[in-house]
């Protein structure tokens, strides 16, 4: 089962290496991760995504605990909460397509931030679904190059 | 004050007695610091054995054990020592000297990314960057290393910040945001634990390191006494409870006694005390214990539920939850059960074949006898450490001493040393094998050169003898690499040791005497009594050879990956 695991730590080099090192090292898987700087500039927020049964996620959370550079972990698990991920996708176009594009960028409410003249690239932001539906409608048109963000998360309330 | 200056202050006021190291470029500082103060330094002839003696002091002492190398080769020969003391929860604070700062990632001359390497093996570690930080950090290292379920923590200092200069102190009072261990056990998992002791009609205790770490032998006495309940410990637990108390049913596990594992095979109730159900210990996970309900008590909330489910689980430290359950249990109805128990320990007891020939098992009785039982014991890997754990009677803790976890072949020799000087008025063996004893062997010159004067008793089969064993029992007798008598004109296949084996290589006695000990080889049963006491009559080194019986096997064994039950008995 998949969860999202939001994980504050120190803010400091290396870090990022001994949660990476963690996962690897223990044999968890990682989805997805993202990093970056809360309003604390001392303490950083990461977002893993992971996989696994009840007894492996427990231990993930546990061993994330006992990092000493771990200051909070919390596992949404299927607590309420909300998540974002940011992706830019550079697809192919031409005279026919391009109408059919910009009206699924439209739908999605997504925005194309850089035009050439032969491919467009596209941001947008969403849930895992609408992100991953996005994708789908995008790669009859030749998806060239895509960079995703990872989800970022928090709990509602 | 000098960065290097400052590293020997805070080591003084963390009241460190003694460092184990070995000097090199990027430490020059911090020796050159050194001479110039009171600190004991104890010079080592391999930084492994520097590691090792640290966490041989930290085992016997329940102190923090320091070990000091230089950058590069000298930072990775410690990574062995490190990880045996992380195995095995051991408090520990190695300092590495590093390039300067403006050089690492260049590939300078001797240089290693040892927090990098040394990530996975440390409770934590620490590169120091700003020379303002040294003194907190130092602090945090032995704070971390000593509380909590304690480990090693390595500090990595580059030269720049050892001849750099600061105002700032050690502080003893700091604050550590994501660390907070949790001491005191659940009020409500208490209750629960208190239920189910008194519920239980076949209850065992199994209990491990965690005892000894946290010095709860006495409340450990108390809890068994009150309830009647009988113990087991692991490997590492042996000393935290009594085996001469006649709720002792010693060891469990791969080479546990009998009346251990049939007792925590039957149990309807495991109270699982500073221990972790290693694989060792469980044999297959799956058939461990059937019928048990469990109650996990350990202060590493990630040792709860990792291997095996647990009914109970109380996150805590041994000796705090033992004083809260202590105040609420008495004895359950359990009268049947210790009745069935009595009667195992009766019809399997511990036993060897004890004929005319040199046997291992009979000279580790003859330590405890001579020794009445007092000496601290530390071993190497192997036969020799599964025999040390079973023929001795251990009854306090830090009385043994060994690489559990890890299983570190050399260990034993320094951790021998480390513990010689933490408790300067024992007597210390180092059981040793003669494989093992060759792979820290040169920490002679130490023990002789420092007057540490340790007592090494070598039972040398000529054989890497728990993997022939191994070989023996499942690999059809093809002694493949495991004969040490070994040379050049031997036949490819051989499993027959004999009068035909070459000299064996080398000879302890003479290597003894190279490096000023005194080595005394024993051949015959009847000389291991004189052998020993004139070990311990002679003010010094002593490296004992005994001769025993080559292919004499570890007994009961259950086999890797079979259920505890299922105990291979040699004498079948």
């Amino acid at each position: 089962m998949k969860h999202t695991i939001s994980v504050l730590v120190e803010n400091k080099p290396g870090v990022l290496a001994r949660i990476s090192g963690l996962f690897s090292g223990r044999g968890y898987n990682i989805d997805s991760l993202s990093v970056g700087e809360t309003q604390d500039p001392s303490v950083s927020r990461m977002t893993i995504v992971s996989r696994g049964d009840d007894a492996i996620l427990e231990q993930i959370t546990k061993q994330l605990n006992k990092l000493i550079d771990v200051v909070k972990v919390q596992d949404f698990g299927d607590k309420e909460f909300v998540d974002r991920e940011l992706m830019l996708i550079k697809v192919n176009f031409n005279a026919q397509n391009r109408p059919e594009i910009m009206q699924i960028v439209d739908i999605f409410r997504a925005k194309i931030i850089d035009v050439s003249h032969t491919n467009l690239t596209i941001e947008m932001t969403g849930a895992d679904k609408k992100v991953s539906a996005f994708l789908d409608l995008m790669k009859p048109f030749g998806i060239k190059e895509v960079a995703r963000t990872g989800k970022v998360a928090m709990a509602r309330g | 004050m000098l960065g290097a200056e400052l590293v020997v202050d805070c080591l003084l006021k963390e009241k460190v007695e003694v460092v184990f190291g070995y000097p090199g470029g990027t430490v020059l500082d911090l020796f050159d610091a050194i001479y110039k103060s009171p600190l004991r330094f104890i010079l080592t002839r391999h930084e492994q054995g520097a590691a090792h003696m640290a966490d041989g002091y930290a085992r016997a002492t329940g102190n923090v054990g320091v070990c000091l190398a230089t950058s590069g080769p000298g930072a990775t020969n410690l990574v062995t020592g490190i990880a045996t003391a992380y195995m095995d929860s051991i408090p520990m604070v190695a300092i590495t000297g590093q390039v300067p700062t403006a050089m690492i990632g260049n590939d300078a001359f001797q240089e290693a990314d040892i927090t990098g390497i040394t990530r996975p093996i440390t409770k934590h570690n620490y590169l120091v960057k700003n020379i303002d930080e040294l003194p907190r950090i130092i602090r945090e290292a032995f704070q971390i290393a000593s509380t909590g379920k304690p480990g090693p923590v390595l500090i990595d200092i580059p030269k720049d910040i050892q001849r750099g200069h600061t105002d700032v102190k050690w502080q003893k009072e700091i604050e550590i945001r994501g660390y907070k261990p949790t001491y005191e056990g659940h009020f409500k998992q208490i209750e629960r634990a208190v239920k189910a002791i008194h519920e239980a009609k076949k209850p065992v205790i199994y209990a491990g390191a965690g005892i000894v770490a946290s010095e709860a032998a006495k409340e450990l006495k108390e809890f068994a006494e009150k309830t009647g309940i009988f113990v087991t410990t692991t490997l590492l637990g042996l000393g935290g409870f009594p085996e001469t108390n006649p709720l002792s049913l010693k060891m469990l596990g791969m080479h546990g006694t009998k009346y251990a594992n049939y007792a925590v095979m039957e149990a309807d109730l495991i109270i699982a005390i500073g221990a972790r159900f290693d694989d060792r210990v469980t044999g297959k996970i799956s058939e461990f214990a059937p019928h048990a309900k469990i109650i996990h008590i350990d202060i590493d909330p990630t040792a709860i539920g990792k291997s095996v489910r647990v009914d109970i689980p109380v996150v805590g430290d041994a000796k705090m939850v033992l004083t809260q359950l202590n105040k609420m249990v008495k004895k359950g109805d359990i009268d049947e059960w210790v009745n069935k128990i009595e009667d195992w320990k009766k019809k399997h007891p511990l036993t060897y074949k004890n004929d005319g020939e040199l046997k291992p098992q009979y000279v580790i009785e003859m330590i405890n006898e001579v020794t009445k039982g007092k000496a601290v014991i530390t071993t190497e890997v192997g036969q020799n450490q599964m025999w040390a754990a079973q023929f001795f009677n251990y009854t306090h803790p830090r009385t043994f001493i060994s690489s559990g976890g890890l299983g570190t072949m050399g260990f034993g020799l320094p951790a021998a040393i480390g513990a010689k000087i933490g408790c300067p008025e024992k007597i210390v063996f180092d059981v040793a094998g003669d494989g093992s004893i060759q792979m820290n062997i040169q920490e002679l010159a130490t023990a002789v050169c420092n007057n540490i004067q340790v007592k090494i008793a070598i039972l040398n089969n000529n054989y890497l003898g728990m993997v022939r064993q191994w070989q023996e029992l499942f690999y059809g007798k093809r002694y493949s690499q495991t004969c040490l008598s070994r040379n050049s004109t031997c036949p490819k296949e051989c499993n027959i040791p004999g009068g035909k084996c070459p000299q064996e290589i080398p000879d302890f006695v003479k290597l003894a005497e190279a490096y000023g000990a005194v080595g005394i080889r024993v051949e015959k049963k009847e000389d291991v009594i004189p052998a020993l006491k004139k070990a311990i009559e002679t003010p010094n080194t002593v490296v004992m050879d005994f001769r025993i019986s080559k292919e004499e096997n570890v007994f009961p064994m259950v086999p890797a990956g079979a259920c505890l039950r299922e105990m291979l008995d040699g004498l079948a």
